[in-house]
């Protein structure tokens, strides 16, 4: 769709106009790859293990202090289930309650079309900047970049998405998009950045946290005093009320949500819950899922518009960009439910090793691998090689399912779209010999003697690895070549265990160590 | 005015008549199972225990998120308030329209402002603090409510000072979330506030502070308690 490269306007006066394409997602190489990149970075790797663990550590509290939790989840996974099982009726019921709240609905087949309304709306507002609140929805439609082709600036207002604005990079998390950045790395970032976009960074400026927390406060201030527009997502919007609400921790959602004169929301259909109450259950799932505190800071809920109190001109957009694909697909529909809480993403085995860059979407981790292919049409027609690679991309160790507010069964997904894409490509496609893999290790596995017949052939591959104790580093031909491009694994026990356990068990009790 | 409004509803009008009718469509056509109405099992707990102090449990879980918790009476709320003002060295205040004169009564050599005309937010932005009441709290989350209503105004006066004091009556206290939102009115904008403004975006690293207000003092007002001094 996008022949033109968005590039970087710079405004501040007295400075050269910069044109440099700004970041997006598009030309990520596969999967296997990408995370190679990511796997070779040591610092990276440390980050994440860090803000992975912490946050793992601090949820597991959280939600230990609700007994009935099991419960909210069932019924969190009910309410969107029944959403989707009615979405004409309930979307048309949102709309006609926010119109009557004084607010205005447009709706968008895709991200194209959703970019053009925002772009008109704010150039009828005579602005030619918005100030934005944090929002997944905006980044997988690149708002961002199609406003700057139209002469808008979009500052984003979250300290994590500045960070990442301001550092020319792209968010790697859902709830933390800067994740993959240490203090000083930030330092630096607002030192050399902040200039060019506002309110330069002091000269002085350290790397503890509450000194760059302060440093976006001031820096943001005067940009939040003069938005006229302000674009947002949505968590949840109320059918039954048409109220809209936000979740956020640190204020510059407040600011964009009662400061401007305008306000544009952005949500995907699936946004919806039926009535007011069911608010009590997300209200409940959302913060300790996601931040793991009993509740976020601050969370703004509006219907329409409040003579007298924020925004005079409300327009919600209901963007389709592939969800109404995801719906058509019985298996995959339950990734819909999905509250973009990010708890998969925290206890994921493989997600804590390679960041979120290598799944080249803004919806990385469990869900990315699951979403992605399927916002991209995976049950349509056959997808590229990098979106092909996402289901893949998970150990189907199953933690994601266990802590998934909405019980969303990501691994039966991930399952489902790999035969999706076995069907579409062929399971000798470069990428999907996996499949082809995995098909003749479920032989191997199926019985104890082919079992058996495995591990020994394994074994003397393992000394033939040798001394680096890895397999990965060899190039093997075929099937073989293709699992290990992905993988290191760790060379094989030099006397397998079915040998040494019937060893062993002769030694202890002379003999007949049953399987 | 109505020249423009009258242009962009048309042109609302036409690209809706494309996109609305062809994502409801294409809704239509997803629906390969016909899926049927779900019933929400709803066997979580809605009504907090009876054995629960919710008034200590709520002090407590505000106190969590490091706000500043003042317990008092009525006869001795203006006194805290003041003190809670003082405690931050408030010189500008300002004050929503409906709040209660006899909870400033204490409240002296300080700038009392009024909202009324509104002030701009660049006027805002340079008053010290703020004195709301509320429409709901929540024990279980350490949660206040407010809704825009009399002693609130309008969500604007609860951000842009950096000092907001909030004061809260015993029986304004409900247990859990589903009870708060039983109370509260979805028309009302709602700002709900758990502690102050906070971010955990750099390493995961807990700061109290960014674009809300910094300091969140919440003063209790609980007539099953005797007068006393304030943490």
């Amino acid at each position: 769709m996008r022949d033109q490269r968005p590039v970087v306007r710079v405004t501040s006066p007295g400075r050269p106009a910069i044109h440099e394409p700004l970041p997006t997602f598009a030309g990520t190489p596969p999967f296997p790859e990408a995370a190679k990149v990511a796997l070779a970075d040591p610092q990276l790797r440390r980050n994440l293990r860090m803000a992975t663990t912490t946050i793992r550590t601090k949820r597991a509290r959280a939600v230990e202090e609700c007994p009935d939790w099991e419960e909210l989840r069932v019924a969190g996974a009910a309410i969107k289930d029944d959403v989707m099982a009615r979405l004409p009726e309930l979307l048309e019921q949102l709309e006609s309650n926010v119109v009557a709240a004084g607010g205005v609905v447009h709706w968008a087949r895709d991200g194209a079309e959703a970019n053009a309304i925002v772009a008109r709306i704010v150039r009828d507002a005579g602005a030619t900047e918005v100030v934005k609140v944090k929002s997944m929805v905006t980044q997988e439609i690149e708002l961002n970049e199609a406003l700057a082709l139209q002469g808008i600036d979009a500052w984003e207002t979250d300290l994590a998405e500045l960070i990442v604005q301001l550092g020319h990079d792209l968010p790697s998390h859902i709830l933390v998009p800067a994740i993959h950045r240490n203090r000083s790395e930030i330092r630096d970032i607002f030192r050399t950045e902040m200039g060019a976009a506002g309110r330069p960074a002091p000269a002085d400026l350290g790397n503890d946290p509450r000194e760059l927390a302060e440093a976006a406060r001031l820096h943001l201030r005067e940009k939040f005093l003069r938005a006229r527009v302000a674009v947002s997502g949505a968590n949840f919007a109320v059918a039954e009320t048409g109220t809209v609400m936000v979740v956020e921790s640190e204020g510059n959602g407040r600011m964009c949500l009662t400061l401007p004169d305008v306000l544009i929301t952005v949500m995907g259909i699936e946004k919806l819950v039926p009535s007011w109450r069911d608010l009590e259950v997300f209200l409940q799932l959302l913060p300790r899922s996601s931040t793991a505190e009993r509740m976020n800071p601050y969370t703004s809920m509006w219907t329409g518009v409040t003579p007298g109190d924020g925004p005079q001109v409300f327009h919600l957009i209901l963007l389709d960009n592939g969800r109404t694909d995801v719906l058509s697909d019985t298996v995959g529909r339950q990734a819909l439910r999905c509250i973009k809480c990010s708890a998969c993403l925290n206890v994921c085995p493989v997600y804590e090793r390679t960041g979120g860059h290598a799944y080249g979407s803004p919806y990385p981790g469990p869900i990315g691998a699951i979403l992605t292919p399927q916002l991209r049409g995976i049950a349509r027609h056959p997808v590229d090689e990098q979106t092909a690679s996402l289901p893949y991309a998970s150990s189907l160790c199953g933690a994601c399912f266990d802590v998934c507010p909405v019980r969303i069964d990501i691994p039966e997904i991930l399952v489902h779209l790999r035969t999706l894409v076995v069907r579409q490509h062929g399971w000798r496609a470069a990428f999907g010999q996996e499949a082809g893999m995995m098909r003749s290790l479920g032989g191997a596995f199926g019985g104890p003697r082919r079992l058996g017949a495995a591990e020994r052939v394994a074994s003397v591959g393992g000394r033939v690895v040798g001394r680096s104790g890895r397999i990965g580093r060899v190039r093997l031909p075929g099937m073989l070549g293709a699992w290990f491009r992905a993988r290191d694994l760790r060379a094989p026990a030099k006397v397998p265990f079915r040998r040494w356990w019937r060893g062993h068990a002769r030694d202890r009790d002379g003999g007949g160590g049953g399987g | 005015m109505r020249g423009i409004a009258t242009v962009v509803a048309a042109v609302v009008k036409v690209e809706r008549a494309d996109a609305r009718e062809a994502i409801l469509n294409r809704i239509r056509a997803a629906y390969v199972d016909r899926p049927a109405r779900v019933d929400v099992p709803r066997d979580y707990d809605v009504l907090t225990a009876a054995d629960i102090d919710v008034v200590e449990l709520f002090a407590e879980r505000v106190a969590d998120y490091r706000a500043v918790v003042h317990r008092t009476t009525e006869a001795g709320l203006a006194a805290t308030i003041a003190e809670a003002l003082a405690s931050r060295s408030a010189r500008r205040v300002v004050v929503p329209t409906g709040l209660p004169a006899a909870w400033l009564a204490s409240v002296i050599s300080v700038d009392q402002i009024a909202d009324d005309p509104p002030l701009t937010h660049a006027q805002l932005d340079g008053v010290d603090a703020v004195i709301t009441s509320c429409a709901v709290a929540i024990a279980v989350t350490g949660t206040i409510v407010l809704d825009a209503g009399p002693g609130q105004g309008r969500r604007a006066l609860s951000l842009l000072p950096d000092h907001h004091v909030c004061i809260v009556r015993a029986d304004q206290i409900v247990g859990g979330v589903p009870e708060a939102l039983q109370r509260l009115d979805p028309r009302r904008p709602l700002t709900w506030i758990s502690g102050p403004s906070a971010t955990s975006d750099i390493e995961l690293d807990r700061v109290e502070g960014v674009h809300g207000p910094r300091n969140l003092d919440v003063v209790l007002v609980d007539p099953r308690r005797s007068v006393q001094r304030p943490r």
